[in-house]
Formats: structure tokens, sequence, C-alpha cells
């Protein structure tokens, strides 16, 4: 490593710190108000009740539900992402595993406050803590969110430690107050000993290791909210593989989207390139055509007996009130993505990023159609229930979604939006030549 | 004889039942203890169960009514709720749904604070001072008998002379989930629940399973009984819920629903 690479490294990771400009501004300042019209909207929820939502008798959990699973999973996709890479010792993963986990904190904070939303009495949340009872499936989210926020922000701080120390140097001068004392403080006297690196490399590889079951054991448990009771549609012994799945699928969208952003933002062209995004289009094909079959399999076994509960709402969903946005779900949000991210060729960057977008609007849709037509089905002979949001639902919503690119600008405002330590790591040591098959579908070489 | 077989095969029955009873909410019995309860739902004496005969229910919903007038309910709020059924063969009937209070309850289980509790004698019941409305138990009741308070219940024409209790959770509270409890409050003082006092059908029958005995407020029946010479049935007993409310059916409807 000489000196003229770590001073551009540096130089390209950190340039944007403590710097804004007129766009920076302009996204700060729409993102915002969409996060403020959601704490608007929250904090008029919270003085009228429940009431203000389209939540009724028999549909009694709507988006803020469908909202907690959907950011919950946005964010174990960014976790995942990060620690196989890691344990496969991808080398290519040194310019975005801080990005894909950042997106994974982001994400979990915002998806770990829907289930405060959606209680009837948020002031007796600490309840859960004085008189949980170990059977309900609403502690064993309780206790698997908040252990895995705790692993996932530890999985966030360790690879930034060092880059701590290098913020800590370089801006020994200028920065003062929290942001200086933040970076002396955080850096934990880092100063690149040989004894640290060994054990920092040991804390990150545990850290690898344990986010993998603990981000499983979150969605399962969110599987299993559903899973548990005798609803058609909820009572499937595959639900928590199909969360799990699902979550993985969602949450590499968002990290190709979230690379996309920061790359076109802040000049990381020459760190991200196509490479990145076809390698994690390969992982979206893969999560993709997983879900696809595990889905196949979950409507074959249930449709093809129709029991009295499940038949009722998977008829809904072929062919009755729901069809219009399942299909749509299934064509638009799986196939469409598969065919997009797999095809060889040009514009790969592009691709991804359309396939992205996709396959992240499927993912809350189908969200949407486990949870409203689970609740609107029917109990007792004939009624079936009518969900219809309010907007104090799409604000929340809304808000939310751009709380995490908002969070994001200003998670890297302070931070460098690269692993400065890692590139350096893997500088120098050549790539592993590339598996048969991805060459395969690679196509032509990077454009 | 006969009377005498079936009584001793009812209370052998509830004795494995209490045995069960006893070994499997022993999570919830710990956190339950600490709830208020009022003497006439310590006694384990009376196990409440009810018996609908759908042959005489003509659908006026005065039972609905009746319940809304007694607990303070807004409309939207049917803890006894009648359904109109077409079966197959293209008849229709009505079916009053109030809470089942089931044996083996899907709400009771899932809930994460112990807001909701099996009394001694067999009711299920809700705590509001406890619950923290999450409505998970609005998910896992098979058979849509919670009632969530959206908003807050429509104001009392004269203000009550002591506090809601689960047994009489009136006025309902804002952001709880509240249910059908059969009436306890009003079985202490002899009285029938308001529903089986309501209906002009004589179609709802209050009983207890100890004494084995039922009524309508007209006849009394031996419950037993009744409900096998009746071919009385439980709402989807696939479910394995064990409710503690018997239809009879008799209109020649088969019975899929």
């Amino acid at each position: 490593m000489d000196a003229k690479t770590h001073e551009l490294y540096v130089d390209r990771a950190m340039w944007n710190i403590g710097k804004t400009g007129p766009l920076w501004w302009a996204i700060v300042a729409v993102l915002g108000a969409c996060v403020a019209g959601a704490a608007y909207a929250w904090i008029y929820q919270l003085q009228r009740g429940l009431g203000v939502t389209g939540l009724n008798q028999k549909v009694s959990w709507g988006f803020y539900i469908i909202n907690c699973v959907f950011f919950i999973g946005i964010s174990y996709g960014g976790a995942m992402t990060s620690a196989i890479l890691r344990l496969t010792n991808a080398k290519w993963r040194a310019p975005i595993t801080r990005l894909a986990e950042g997106t994974a904190v982001v994400a979990l904070l915002v998806g770990a406050v829907y289930p405060l939303v959606d209680l009837g009495r948020p002031d007796r949340f600490l309840y859960l803590l004085q008189y949980g009872q170990v059977g309900s499936p609403v502690l064993w989210d309780f206790v698997a969110i908040s252990t895995y926020l705790i692993a996932s922000i530890v999985f966030l701080y360790l690879p930034l430690i060092p880059d701590l120390a290098t913020c800590r140097d370089k801006y020994q001068g200028t920065a003062r107050g929290l942001r200086g004392w933040t970076y002396r403080v955080f850096a934990l006297g880092w100063s690149g000993e040989p004894r640290q690196e060994r054990a920092l490399l040991r804390g990150i590889g545990v850290m690898a290791v344990l986010i993998i079951p603990l981000a499983v054991s979150v969605h399962s448990v969110l599987a299993w909210l559903f899973a548990v009771t005798v609803r058609g549609g909820w009572h499937s012994t595959i639900f928590a593989p199909l969360f799990v799945i699902a979550a993985m699928l969602s949450g590499v969208a968002a990290v190709i989207l979230v690379i996309a952003g920061f790359r076109a933002g802040y000049g990381l062209q020459r760190f991200i390139t196509a490479r990145h995004f076809r390698y994690l289009s390969y992982l979206l094909i893969a999560l993709d055509a997983a879900y696809l079959y595990f889905m196949v399999s979950e409507y074959l076994t249930e449709g093809y007996v129709a029991e009295a509960s499940s038949g009722p709402v998977l008829e809904a969903l072929f062919v009755g009130a729901y069809a219009v946005p399942f299909w749509s779900f299934v064509v638009g949000g799986l196939l469409l993505p598969l065919v997009l991210a797999a095809l060889p060729g040009r514009r790969a960057i592009a691709r991804a990023c359309v396939a992205s977008v996709l396959v992240i609007g499927g993912m809350w849709l189908k969200r949407f159609l486990i949870v409203v037509p689970g609740m609107a089905e029917p109990l007792m002979p004939w009624d079936w229930g009518l969900y219809q949001p309010t907007w104090v639902e799409i604000a929340i919503t809304i808000g939310s979604a751009a709380a995490i690119p908002l969070g994001l600008m200003i998670f890297f405002f302070f931070f460098p939006v690269m692993s400065v330590h890692e590139m350096e790591e893997v500088e120098g040591v050549s790539e592993p030549a590339r598996p048969a098959l991805v060459s395969a579908f690679a196509g032509g070489g990077d454009d | 004889m006969l009377d005498k077989v079936s009584r001793r095969h009812v209370l052998a029955g509830l004795g494995t039942g209490a045995m069960a009873a006893g070994f499997v909410p022993i999570a919830f019995e710990a956190a339950g203890a600490s709830h208020p309860t009022a003497p006439s739902a310590q006694q384990k004496d009376r196990q409440w169960a009810m018996v609908i005969d759908l042959r005489k229910c003509d659908g006026c919903k005065k039972c609905t009514d009746a319940c809304q007038e007694e607990h303070q309910l807004p409309a939207n709020f049917e803890w006894i709720k009648v359904f109109q059924v077409s079966d197959k063969q293209g008849r229709s009937y009505f079916m009053p749904r109030p809470c089942f209070q089931c044996e083996n309850a899907p709400c009771l289980r899932v809930c994460p604070v112990a807001a909701t509790f099996r009394a001694q004698d067999g009711v299920v019941l809700v705590d509001q001072d406890r619950c923290i409305g999450c409505r998970m138990c609005m998910a896992a009741c098979p058979y849509g008998a919670r009632y969530f308070n959206y908003v807050d219940p429509p104001a009392a024409a004269s203000p009550l002379a002591h506090p809601a209790t689960p047994e009489f959770p009136v006025p309902q509270q804002k952001g709880t989930v509240g249910k059908c409890m059969f009436c306890v409050h009003r079985s202490a003082d002899g009285k029938l629940p308001a529903c089986v006092e309501a209906c002009n059908m004589l179609a709802l029958y209050i009983g207890d399973l100890v004494e084995d005995v039922a009524t309508n407020g007209e006849e009394t029946v031996r419950l037993s009984t009744f409900i096998k010479e009746n071919d009385a049935f439980r709402y989807k007993e696939d479910l394995n819920t064990g409710p503690r409310v018997y239809y009879i059916a008799g209109h020649g409807q088969n019975l899929e629903f």
C-alpha cells in the first residue's frame, strides 16, 4: 500500500464528509418534508387513536404491519449481502459493504418503529417487559428485533473503527465539538497495530457469522406472527422460509438502489463498477427464482386441496377481488425483474436498477396480499372485510420510505461512504477466477 | 338412569378438562393472579356454557341490541353478532355468534402481556387496564369474536357507580380489545345474560356444565341431555378450540358452511 493510493481512497471516501451543495440540500429538503409529513400524521394519530386509520373490526392489521415486515425485510438484505460477501471473502465487496451495512441499520430503525405505530396503547409498550408472555409471537418479535438491532449496529460499527481513526487524524484541527469528539472516542484509540488488526478481523468475522442466524430468526418470527393463527393463507408451514427469502430479495434490491444512488451522487464510479451491479444481479436472480419456487410450492399444496379456510383466500387472489394486484406482482414484481437481471448484454447498471425498483414494489405488494386478504377472509359464513387506508397511513408509509435515504445521507455526512480500511486490505490481492457459470451469464467484460 | 349416566359422563369429562386446564395455562396463571376478579369469577363450581337453538332464531337482533345497551357499545360492536347464513340448498337461516369462551382459546395463547385470561368459571376475560392494543388476539380468533376500540366508547347516559372490571368492562377503553364475556357480572346477581334475557324467541340458553343445567329464562333443561338429544354441534369443531357454545341445527341445513 503506497501513500498515494491511500490518499486517493481517503479522498474519494471522505470528500463528502461535512460537505453540502444545492443538490444535496434539495434532496434532503424533499425527503425531510416527507418525513415531517409522516411525523405530523403520527402525532395526529397519537392524539386521536387508531380510529383515524382505515383499520376496522374485520381488517385490524393493515399498512403498519405490512410496512413493519417490509422495512425489516429491506434491512435484512443489507446485512446478509455484507455478511455473505465477507464470509465468502469476495474481494469486490470492499467498496459496497459500508453502504449495505448502513442500509441494514437505517431500514431496521424505520421498520422497528412500526409495531409502536400500530399499537392501540403505545403508552403501555413497556408492559412487554413487565408482563411479557413467552408464549406470544408478539414477544418473540420484540426480543428478536431488539437483538438484531443491536447486532446490526455492531456490524456497522466494527469495520468503521479504523475509518473513524482516519477521520480523527484527518480532521484533527478542523472538526471540533461533537463531531471531533465522536471520531476521537469511537475510534477507540485505533492505531493500526497488528494486535488491533487481528482483534478487529476476529470481531468482524464473528459478527458476520452471528448476523445470519439473527436475521433469519427475525424474519422467521415475523412470519410466525401470521403462521401460528388459523387464518387461510397464513397458517402455512412454509411461511418462515418464504419470509426469509422475501426479505433477502427485497433487501438485495434495496442495496442495488442505494449503491447506485451514492455512486452517482458521490462520484464513486471508479470504485463501484458495472461488475458490482452484475454480481448483485446474480444474487437477485437466485433469490427471485427461489421465491418463485417457494411461492408456487405454497399455493400448489394449499390450492390443490382448497380447505375451507384457505380456499376463499386463494380464490380471491387468483381470480377474485385481489387478482389484479396479485398477477401484477407475479408478472411485474417477479418475472419481469428476473428477465431484466438475467439477460446478458449492455446497460447492466440500468437494468439492475429497474429490476430492483420492480422487485421492491412487488415485495411491498406481496406483503399487502398476505396481510389484507388474510384479515378480510370470511371467518364466519360470508363476512368478507374491506380495507381502505386513510391519508394518515399513506403519509406515514411515504415518510418512512423517505427516512431511509435521508438517514443514509445524514449518516454519510459524518462518516466515510466506503470502507477505506477494507479497500486497502483487499488491494493487491488478486480476484479469484470467475466461476464458469458466472462467465457464461456475464457476457462481455466490464462496461 | 340415562340421566345419571350422562351426568356422570359430563362430570368425568369436566374433571379431565379441569386437569388439562390446570396444566395448560401455567404461563397465564402467574400474571392472571394479579387481575382483579370478582367473587363470581373465582367460583370453580361454575363452568358457563351456552346453547343456541337455531330452529328458533328469527334474526331480530334483539340480543345484539340488548348487549350493546348493557355494555354501552357503539353500533358496530356486535359482541353477539347475528349472521344470515345461506346453505347449499339455497335456504337461509340465522346464526347468532357470541364469544365461544373456547377451552383451548387461540386468543389467550398469543396475548403478549396476559391481558386476556381465563377466569375460574371458564369465561375468557380481557383486562383493559393491561391490554396494549396489538390486536394479535383478533388475528388469532377463528370466529371474529373480538372487537377493537378504535375510538372512545359512546358517552354513557348516566355514569356507573363502580369502576370497570374485566367481568364488566364498562365503559370500554379506547385502544384496547373487548368481547363478550357471557355477562358474568349479571350471573353474580342471579340474572341471565342480557342477550338471553332479551331473546323473545327463547333461542338462547345459558348453562353451567358443573350443574349440568341450562335455561333460556322460560324452561330449564338438563344441559348434557339437551345437547345430545338435539344433536348439537360446535362451530368449526375441527379446529380443536373447544368452544363452550353449542348450536342446535334443525332447518334441514347441512352443516357445511
